[in-house]
């Protein structure tokens, strides 16, 4: 936090006519300062550990913004405060975040072992039992949304690149804005609305929410795949067509592969943004005891359901349930993590070298 | 969701002057080509139809909760009676996630873009986007279990010291599952992606613009004020109201947090909440049936219109900027 700003000291006159930055030792001393006094308060007070730590930076601010005004002027105390301040809410926003992933490893750890992924929950009450049937469940529904928003979305997206032209287009890409902002539960409301119609009251399937997914799935794709093509330079598109390709061909075989790279990463982030859905499956899909992988047919367990039931509805002997559920959100997240690793790796390796 | 980059990237539309990159007068078109365009336009058709059955089952499934007798919606008064406290308690968590998260993702974005080390910040931009691709039900569990006990005793600090305000007048909830902590998860929940947003808008402050605040002797808080806020604001705003979407339709995180059992109340501490609409519905739906369905759904659609507006003016904030820019050169 020290040297925050890096230019010649010159006279000015809003700065004090001999500048002196504050000597090195201050700010540490300060913060010393602010700490002792904030575990003062705490002793006076009875706060707890989050508060005093609040009171320590504000305190830490107040004590930086006097000396440093004394010593250095208006102008650089209010610098030397908000950099205080800003380093602190980036501190106080990473404690629920770093929270959060402590408490899924230590809670999830628990159940973590080989039995989580090769039982299901037939006919088990109580202990054992694992979420062999949800994790193969989410695995194919996600599959399937994914086989039915990716060749829509990357259709899309070259139709909004390279030939949509007018009011379509514009329409085009103002609804795939708005889906876009569609709540995951409506996704979910909408297919059971569209499914209704056909199989009546009461329908639960895998593909149902399939059909969900991609509703919020294309709009990510097609964003993406957009972003990719339009970097696509021009000059690629104009060679193939200097040499009579068509441009259908141009598409399929200079556009695309050049462009490849980014759309597997932006096709494997939104699959990682999907997966981890629960509220649409929890309305179309329901969920199970028993492994079902037919997707046409009757209820399935998907993983973030898994969790959400295992938790929300522990019953009589709620230990068991608990820990399953925390197991389940540590299998979830680390899915997700792993799927934005490979995002991040295919982007890397398969990036154009050179030229930009 | 990485809406307001207007000005990036190299469109093929945009020839360089004086040589068009796509010749007018365009090849005899091919069998391939037109399989291919027909193709790619029924898939952008597609969208619309999609979207426009999305609006119009809703619709139709909702319409018999405008015909039905009052006695027969849940509540027995009526559809608008019903809604009401769903529609006021999904507002106010999703407005008070806004209170707490807008200034937060102000700090973190200029944190990482204008003061941590750039080693540091690239990592710690990655680190930012990682955690928004966390599920919602797993921000559901830590707010139900690591949060809500946490703050309990805050909210008995509260109503005892602050009481005489409405928003903390009590009593407090023993457990902590109140719309406040709500209001905290979702906050924590859209904190990365708005992050991220404001993010993208400060390191597309033209570089010499802070340069130049930096050479006429600004301080660093001064240079910001000056040259990044002013040129990132409407991408703030977008940013901002592109959260409030996220935290309106949040489901699970809410249902799981939320003990919901009051009505219309500020009341922020007290243990009788107003539900919210989503978490309502994943509440109710899978052990409804009949008039239920229907109105849960009509609520549903409430909620799509809902997101639909605060979308539409987050688009609306972010497209006058690129407008803005582009008359900026």
């Amino acid at each position: 936090m020290t040297a925050t700003t890096t230019r010649p000291s010159r006279t000015d006159e809003e700065l004090p006519s001999v500048y002196r930055p504050l000597p090195s030792w201050v700010l540490p001393a300060l913060g010393a300062g602010a700490a002792f006094l904030a575990l003062g308060l705490r002793a006076l007070l009875g706060s707890g550990p989050v508060l005093t730590v609040v009171f320590a930076v504000v305190l830490f601010a107040i004590l930086v913004n006097v000396v440093s005004r004394r010593v250095e002027g208006q102008r650089r105390a209010a610098d030397r405060t908000v950099t205080a301040v800003v380093t602190a809410m980036f501190a106080a926003a990473m404690v629920p975040l770093l929270s959060l992933v402590y408490t899924v490893i230590s809670r999830g750890s628990a159940r973590f072992d080989l039995d989580f992924f090769t039982l299901t929950m037939r006919n088990v009450i109580g202990e054992g039992g694992g979420a062999q049937h949800a994790i193969l469940g989410t695995l194919i529904i996600t599959g399937l949304a994914a086989l039915i928003s990716v060749p829509i979305g990357m259709l899309t997206a070259i139709y909004l690149v390279e030939y949509g032209r007018g009011k379509l287009a514009r329409s085009v890409t103002f609804l795939v804005d708005v889906m876009t902002g569609i709540p995951s539960i409506v996704a979910g409301l909408f297919a059971y609305a569209l499914f209704v119609l056909f199989f009546g009251p009461g329908v639960r399937f895998g593909i149902g929410g399939a059909v969900a997914l991609s509703v919020l799935m294309v709009p990510v794709v097609v964003r993406a795949v957009e972003e990719m093509l339009k970097l696509v330079p021009a000059e690629l598109r104009e060679a193939s067509y200097a040499l009579g390709v068509p441009k259908w061909r141009t598409i399929l075989k200079v556009v695309l592969p050049a462009a490849a790279a980014g759309i597997a990463t932006g096709i494997t982030l939104a699959v990682a943004r999907v997966i981890g859905e629960t509220a649409p499956l929890l309305l179309i899909v329901g969920t199970t005891t028993s492994l079902n992988l037919d997707p046409f047919n009757g209820r399935m367990a998907t993983l973030p359901v898994f969790t959400f039931y295992s938790f929300f509805q522990p019953g009589a002997n709620p230990q068991p349930n608990l820990d399953r559920a925390w197991t389940a959100a540590l299998v979830l997240m680390l899915i997700v993590l792993g799927l934005n690793l490979v995002a991040r790796v295919i982007a890397k390796s398969f990036a154009p070298k050179g030229s930009r | 969701m990485t809406a307001p980059t207007p000005t990036t990237g190299l469109t093929p539309e945009v020839p360089p002057p004086g040589e068009p990159a796509r010749p007018r007068s365009r090849p005899a078109q091919r069998l391939g080509d037109r399989v291919f365009s027909g193709l790619s336009t029924s898939a952008g058709v597609a969208i619309l139809v999609v979207l426009a059955g999305v609006a119009l089952f809703l619709v139709s499934e909702s319409f018999p909760v405008l015909t039905a007798d009052g006695a027969d919606i849940p509540g027995g008064e009526g559809f608008f009676s019903y809604l009401a406290p769903l529609l006021f308690g999904t507002i106010l968590a999703a407005v008070l996630a806004l209170l707490f998260a807008v200034p937060l993702s102000l700090g973190i974005a200029l944190f990482i873009s204008h003061y941590a080390p750039r080693r540091l910040a690239r990592t710690l931009g990655y680190l930012t986007d990682l955690l928004a691709a966390i599920p919602s039900v797993i921000y559901g569990l830590w707010g139900a279990v690591v949060l809500a006990p946490y703050v309990v005793p805050s909210y008995r600090w509260l109503e005892a010291n602050l009481g005489f305000i409405p928003f903390f007048a009590g009593p407090a909830s023993a457990n902590g599952r109140t719309i406040l902590t709500v209001g905290v998860v979702l906050a924590v929940m859209i904190l990365p992606i708005m992050a991220a947003i404001n993010r993208e808008v400060f390191l597309q402050t033209p570089s010499l613009h802070e340069e130049a605040a930096l050479a006429l002797g600004a301080t660093r808080w001064e240079m910001i004020k000056m040259s990044v806020i002013p040129y990132g604001k409407s991408g703030i705003i977008g940013g901002a109201m592109l959260g409030l979407g996220r935290a309106l339709g949040e489901t699970i995180a809410v249902l799981l947090v939320l003990s919901a059992s009051g009505g219309i109340s500020f009341n922020l501490i007290s243990r009788a909440n107003p539900p919210t609409i989503p978490s309502n519905i994943a509440a109710q739906f899978p052990e409804a049936t009949g008039l239920t369905v229907n109105v849960l759904i009509a609520t549903g659609l409430v909620l799509f219109l809902l997101t639909f507006a605060v979308n539409f003016a987050a688009r609306a904030v972010i497209a006058r900027r690129a407008e803005f820019d582009g008359a900026a050169g």
